[in-house]
């Protein structure tokens, strides 16, 4: 099944993010290598040029990826018609082992990278690039995880057989009773409302304290808290902020809300998601890093800002993901 | 980092473009076409899928078909008696239809019997539709009414297997607006549609099951076909899945034909970012001189591609927008729709969504970015002494 307008445009996308990436990964290499701030020859010079194009590649691998991630969900979705039993992007996933897989080691890539071009942003500012070779030994993990995508994507693709008609019979029979799992399994709602609201809370207090003070604790928990918001906001989403917007008490599906029926509040609310959570998560990842001597004034300063990105992102999640339960007349209430 | 420098940058950007209008004006007008070539098949493979899920939803939900011999056969009636039996099925009701070969028009038509469903479109017709006890008369399709030059109340006249002539007054014409399904349609009583393809009486071409819940009608169409082993239910889920399977692949076939022609452009875009007039390598050199960084250029030539692919990708997903919707997809439709010979003219319902923009970003956007990286930088790396120079 690799014969649709929205595969071949995966297999060309994420083949040149993969691509980019990977020549990225080998001037890494090289860079890794032969790096040598003190030095002034000729060699070191061209490897100081090719920082910049590393850097530019990463980003338009990023933002490609971005793209990709979004094609992969949207082909999902419109393959959903080809199977039998499956309703949403969720039961084409569902269709064969290397569906799930494919889409978490897409948003792997997603954050690797943008984690790869915040320490890039970070390394610029010191005058002697105290960060280059973390950030070149950071891209050998990115690589294995942008392959790993690819290499999942193809074979889920690959391994997709469309359930049509056939000359012999109409009717296909293969599938021994229930179809595919449209459906992800859900968690108690009321247990998991409280556990996403003291997440919430718990990133607000620890990203407002590490806005104001950037002191080391502070900076630590949020990230620990950003980084279970993240999972707790996605577990929820399935459980219980995705059937407000549905308006129905069965529908789980994380990815119809981006469909036009619902007003595409999907962009919005998981921009705010992977944004905050981002940023949260890299506000104590880079706590490490203040103790080089040129990024100690560098390092605060943008933990402070982070932190107040992450706090309002995630804030602007919860709300919009309130609006629904507010403001229309749907209930989960005894479910 | 202030947003003016980058809003600076983007002007300086646009400017220098602007300088240089005819060169860039060649890869805006190339990128245009392949953004329309490939935007167009996409626009009309999804706008076909949609059309087929709305027409396809006046299907019957089960269709039971017989096979003899691994072909399709005409059905005895009386088999919808034991089908009627089966619980949950509200009804059976045999259809009567057939093609018909015109050697006039060198076309095939359509010929079925007033039914349930067609009597729903009524407004769409000019006249009236037969009843199926009427004989002589017939209701005809606005192709057949313009190649054979009929008006109501002229004579239809259509041979018959043994070769006799019949002759059908023409008492309802099908309205534009449902060309799609009745272009080549003729609707003639039952009897009269016996006796023209000399179907034995007691025969049907298929039967239409009626489903009372529709999550239901697989394990029907399971059930009949255990009783009647040599039948062949049909779902309308299948039919929509198969149209959805075959315009897909079509689509995805045409793409890949196409494939050589978008690896032509980034070659081209390539090529073209690669060799820098001496103009530019002097405008790159003087800014560095200026105190620009090589981020900066970096930017500038970032800002360069957004503006080139945006230009380009508006331009040519508007120009496939008139082709597929307003010109009817003149260039594709032959590849994409199939064979027929009188086909309808029809107006595609527009319809565009994000998934065909990131599929189409996916197919040359990011192709022509992703080749004007690596020219971009050896651009931004230049030493300015070494440009000014000369």
């Amino acid at each position: 099944m690799l014969l649709h307008p929205g595969i071949i445009g995966l297999i060309i996308g994420s083949g040149l993010t993969l691509l980019l990436l990977f020549s990225s990964a080998l001037l890494g290499m090289q860079i890794l290598r032969k790096w040598d701030i003190t030095s002034s020859s000729e060699l070191q010079l061209s490897l100081e040029r090719k920082t910049y194009l590393v850097s530019t590649l990463v980003q338009y691998a990023l933002l490609f990826q971005v793209i990709s991630a979004f094609l992969f969900i949207y082909t999902a979705d419109d393959m959903h018609n080809l199977l039998v039993g499956a309703m949403c992007a969720t039961g084409s996933l569902n269709a064969n082992p290397y569906g799930f897989p494919a889409l978490y080691a897409q948003i792997v890539t997603l954050f690797l990278a943008a984690a790869w071009i915040s320490l890039n942003r970070i390394d610029n500012r010191a005058e002697d690039y105290p960060l280059t070779r973390k950030k070149y030994s950071l891209l050998f993990l990115i690589l294995p995880a942008v392959t790993a995508g690819y290499v999942l994507q193809l074979t889920y693709f690959g391994s997709i057989d469309p359930d049509v008609i056939t000359s012999c019979c109409g009717v296909l029979f293969s599938e021994g009773g229930a179809g595919l799992g449209s459906s992800l399994s859900s968690l108690p709602v009321r247990k998991t409302e409280i556990v996403f609201g003291l997440l919430y809370l718990l990133v607000i207090v620890s990203g407002l304290l590490a806005a104001r003070s950037g002191r080391r604790p502070f900076t630590l928990l949020l990230s620990a808290s950003s980084a279970l918001f993240f999972f707790g906001a996605i577990a929820s989403v399935i459980t219980f902020i995705s059937l407000y917007f549905y308006q129905m008490p069965s529908h789980h599906c994380p990815f119809d809300i981006l469909q036009s029926g619902y007003y595409y509040v999907g962009y919005p609310l998981y921009a705010t998601l992977f944004a905050g959570s981002f940023f949260g998560v890299m506000t104590g990842a880079v706590e490490p890093f203040r103790k080089i001597p040129s990024l100690a004034a560098v390092i605060p300063a943008v933990q402070r800002r982070w932190a107040l990105t992450a706090t309002v992102a995630i804030t602007l999640f919860v709300i919009l993901s309130i609006v629904p339960m507010v403001f229309t007349p749907f209930t989960l209430e005894g479910y | 980092m202030s947003l003016t420098k980058h809003i600076n940058i983007l002007d300086y950007t646009l400017l220098s473009l602007l300088r240089r209008k005819f060169r860039n004006a060649g890869i805006i007008l190339v990128f245009s076409l392949v953004i329309c070539i490939t935007g167009s098949v996409l626009l009309l493979t999804y706008a076909f899928k949609r059309e087929a899920v709305l027409v396809l939803g006046n299907v019957p939900e089960l269709i039971v078909q017989k096979m003899t011999a691994g072909r399709h056969e005409l059905i005895p009636v009386s088999l919808g008696e034991e089908i009627s039996r089966i619980p949950g099925v509200s009804g059976v009701e045999p259809r009567y239809w057939g093609y018909y070969f015109d050697s006039f028009t060198k076309a095939n038509y359509t010929v079925v019997t007033p039914g349930g469903r067609l009597s729903e479109g009524n407004k769409l017709l000019q006249g009236r539709l037969p009843s199926a006890e009427e004989k002589g008369v017939a209701a005809i399709g606005g192709g057949i009414a313009r190649t054979r030059f009929l008006g109501i109340d002229d004579d239809l006249a259509l041979f018959s297997p043994d070769g006799k002539l019949r002759n059908f007054r023409v008492v309802g014409i099908f309205q534009a607006p449902s060309e799609l399904l009745t272009f080549d349609l003729i609707v003639i009583g039952k009897g009269d549609l016996q006796e023209l393809f000399s179907l034995p009486p007691g025969i049907a071409t298929d039967l239409v099951v009626g489903v009372r819940n529709e999550t239901e009608a697989p394990v029907i169409a399971r059930k009949i076909r255990e009783r009647i082993p040599d039948s062949r239910p049909i779902l309308r889920r299948e039919i929509i899945r198969t149209y959805d399977a075959v315009f897909s692949w079509r689509s995805g076939l045409i793409l890949t034909l196409f494939a050589g022609a978008l690896a032509a452009f980034a070659i081209l875009a390539w090529d073209k970012a690669t060799g820098l007039s001496a103009d530019e390598r002097r405008e790159i050199g003087i800014l560095k001189a200026l105190g620009w960084e090589t981020s900066d250029i970096l930017e500038m030539k970032f800002w360069e591609g957004v503006a080139i692919s945006l230009t380009s990708f508006f331009l040519g997903i508007l120009a496939a927008y008139a082709h597929i919707f307003f010109f009817d997809a003149a260039l594709f439709a032959p590849a994409l729709k199939g064979w027929s010979v009188i086909y309808p003219r029809f107006h595609l319902v527009p319809f565009i969504d994000p998934y065909q923009i990131a599929t189409l970003l996916s197919l040359t956007v990011i192709p022509y970015i992703a080749s004007t990286i690596i020219p971009s930088w050896k651009a931004a790396v230049t030493d300015p002494d070494e440009v000014v120079r000369g």
